[in-house]
């Protein structure tokens, strides 16, 4: 009975994505790591040109360049941003001196949908944090 | 020098402390290579965070050429360095090192120790060889050893700013005189070259390294201080003609041990095989393989740039590297290239001491009081330091777990309220006194706060212990981070020789 659906614009990255992590490159930067399931999603994402220091910057709430490089390594299918620290490691007022929960703020990020869409709840953490409809901002 | 029972013995005085007049450039190989593999085998991804010894007994029963390992990191923080201690657990190190000493003077090859004690300053490197000294004695070895000190003296780095050789990396701050002054140990990342001095032994590779035990033979075991993470692994490989690019992103992947795998695991043993044009990468533990995907990701890790590594002497350049699966979860890796810099650098990294801390952890429950938690906080803050005037230019941190105690002002989620929050009260302060002082301050004018519309008036925080305050100790900051250009890759590190066991 369900009528064809148009596909979405957009699919929450938690859905595309296998690894999402942050951590130090160094004691004064941090770097975000993501990594695709599928080789397809990831040219699709990397052709869209959709992740930019802008995209990170308003992710994070910062300056765009506070947000030192992006870059896309296709043997890994995936993407790289490296921000600079707020707070260099483990010095006063820093509050994680690995960087190793940094990552949050993409884990609600809707990325344009590719042509297909892999299954739509993977079975761990990222789905219950988008779940909450988060808006990414 | 220490010299009690079984310690290091000093080699005949012309030989201590020097380092021979070999240059190693890593840009082509030190010598022909004369075989057609080098393998390495990689216990664990830091030296004391241990290993399955059927891992490591598989990767004996390969027969390689290397038993390598990386001690070291910079991220547990500025603390280990500017203290002077270990990061790692002293039983557990000792446990890894027994096991890797009885496999390599067994099989009469080297083990590299690279980053001694996880800083490699020389209190960590003293640190290694007391327990390198404790198991001779307990076992009976006796052992060569060379031990490459990487220790920077504050007036070299002095002057290499005045002489405009100091170069900013990184996000790090410019290098200034007053932050050097503040800083009282600084090591600096070795690359390959030392490390192949030593392997060379105290007559500068004149003799075999297959020759036998005797006096002048081959070295058993290289300490070294702060070492560039693959130069462990690759110094070996390169001294016997293997190419740097090839020997240096295998090393990269092998430092890191079965982390780089799938599943991956910091504690378990993988063997890297290094042949002419390519290396192979593989677990040792039937559950883990190696895939093109967890290789490759690997290359991600802790690093800003992928396909540009740069190091001491040159930069690890991986646009053209290859990950091909070959089978049995092995990968084979091609296309690395090491491109030599103009000007040879090193990396110096230092800590400054900034103050000493104390902390109380306590929970908040009350709905009124969470929903106000900012106002509250902040005048206690002022109250606090209106309450100990005696304390010089202190600071006070509230961290609300539950809330935004790990991103702080980057937390999306900050005006979501929690029913429960978790606070640390963190005083920093000059000296343990004060921040004492300062802490007790904040946390007694928290306890009893009457803040508007307050109902729970018997007290406001639930403290996790008795004692609720407790005094942390020093306060450390990376003040150097930076690259010192050198004329010589092998001057800023004195390599010692000597015997260990009776």
């Amino acid at each position: 009975m369900t009528a064809p659906r148009t596909p979405p614009a957009t699919v929450p990255l938690t859905q595309l994505a296998s690894v999402i992590r942050s951590k130090n490159s160094g004691p004064f930067e941090l770097t975000l790591d993501i990594m695709f399931k599928r080789e397809t999603d990831y040219l699709f994402l990397k052709n869209s040109g959709v992740f930019t220091p802008g995209l990170f910057a308003s992710l994070y709430g910062v300056e765009p360049d506070q947000v030192l490089r992006v870059i896309h390594f296709d043997p890994a299918c995936a993407v790289k941003a490296t921000m600079v620290r707020p707070v260099p490691s483990g010095g006063p007022g820093d509050t994680d001196v690995y960087g190793a929960q940094q990552h949050a703020p993409l884990l609600g990020l809707q990325v344009p949908a590719p042509p297909t869409v892999p299954e739509a709840h993977p079975p761990h953490g990222p789905a219950r944090e988008q779940g909450k409809g988060r808006a990414c901002h | 020098m220490t010299s009690g029972g079984g310690a290091c013995d000093p080699c005949p005085k012309d030989a201590a402390e020097v380092g021979p007049a070999h240059t190693a450039d890593p840009g082509g190989p030190a010598h022909p290579r004369r075989q057609a593999q080098f393998k390495v085998l990689s216990p664990t991804a830091i030296l004391g965070y241990g290993f399955p010894v059927e891992s490591f007994a598989r990767g004996m029963a390969r027969r390689p050429d290397l038993i390598a390992v990386d001690a070291g990191s910079t991220d547990p923080g500025p603390y280990y360095l500017g203290m002077g201690k270990s990061f790692t657990n002293r039983a557990a190190v000792k446990r890894d090192l027994e096991i890797m000493l009885e496999g390599a003077l067994g099989a009469a090859i080297p083990l590299v120790i690279g980053s001694a004690g996880g800083c490699g300053a020389r209190e960590h490197v003293e640190w290694t060889r007391a327990i390198l000294e404790e198991i001779a004695r307990e076992r009976s070895h006796r052992f060569r050893m060379a031990i490459v000190w990487a220790d920077i003296p504050r007036v070299a780095v002095m002057g290499a700013l005045r002489d405009g050789r100091i170069r900013q990396v990184s996000a790090a701050v410019a290098l200034t005189p007053e932050a050097l002054g503040r800083t009282d140990r600084i090591v600096a990342q070795m690359g390959v070259e030392p490390l192949i001095a030593a392997l060379d032994g105290p007559r500068g590779g004149l003799l075999d390294w297959s020759s036998d035990k005797s006096p002048d033979g081959p070295l058993d075991v290289i300490l070294a201080g702060r070492s560039y993470d693959p130069a462990p692994f690759a110094a070996p490989a390169i001294r016997a003609g293997f190419d740097p690019g090839l020997a240096l992103h295998m090393g990269k992947i092998l430092e890191c041990a079965a982390i780089a795998a799938t599943p991956g695991s910091g504690a378990d043993s993988v063997l890297g095989t290094l042949e002419a044009d390519s290396f192979v990468l593989e677990a040792l533990d039937p559950g883990r393989r190696f895939t093109k995907t967890s290789a490759a990701a690997h290359t991600l890790y802790e690093k800003s740039d992928p396909y540009r590594l740069p190091g001491p002497g040159g930069m690890l350049d991986l646009t053209a590297a290859r990950f091909i699966e070959v089978g049995d979860g092995t990968v084979r890796v091609t296309g690395s290239r090491f491109v030599p810099d103009d000007l040879y650098t090193i990396k110096l990294e230092g800590a400054a001491l900034v103050g000493y801390r104390t902390v109380s952890i306590a929970g908040i429950r009350d709905p009124g009081l969470i929903a106000q938690i900012d106002s509250v906080l902040e005048k206690v803050r002022e109250l606090a330091a209106r309450a100990a005037p005696q304390v010089g230019s202190p600071r006070l941190f509230f961290h609300l777990y539950g809330r935004d105690a790990i991103m702080g002002p980057r937390e999306p989620l900050r005006d979501r309220l929690p029913h429960e929050l978790g606070l640390i009260i963190e005083a920093l302060a000059p000296t343990q006194d004060q921040a004492d002082t300062l802490c007790a301050f904040a946390r007694s004018t928290l306890l009893h706060y009457g803040y508007p519309g307050r109902i729970s008036t018997a007290g406001n925080l639930a403290f996790l212990y008795s004692p609720s305050d407790m005094p942390a100790g020093p306060v450390f900051e990376f003040s150097v981070y930076h690259l010192m250009e050198v004329d010589d890759p092998l001057a800023p590190f004195p390599i010692e020789f000597c015997q260990v066991g009776e």
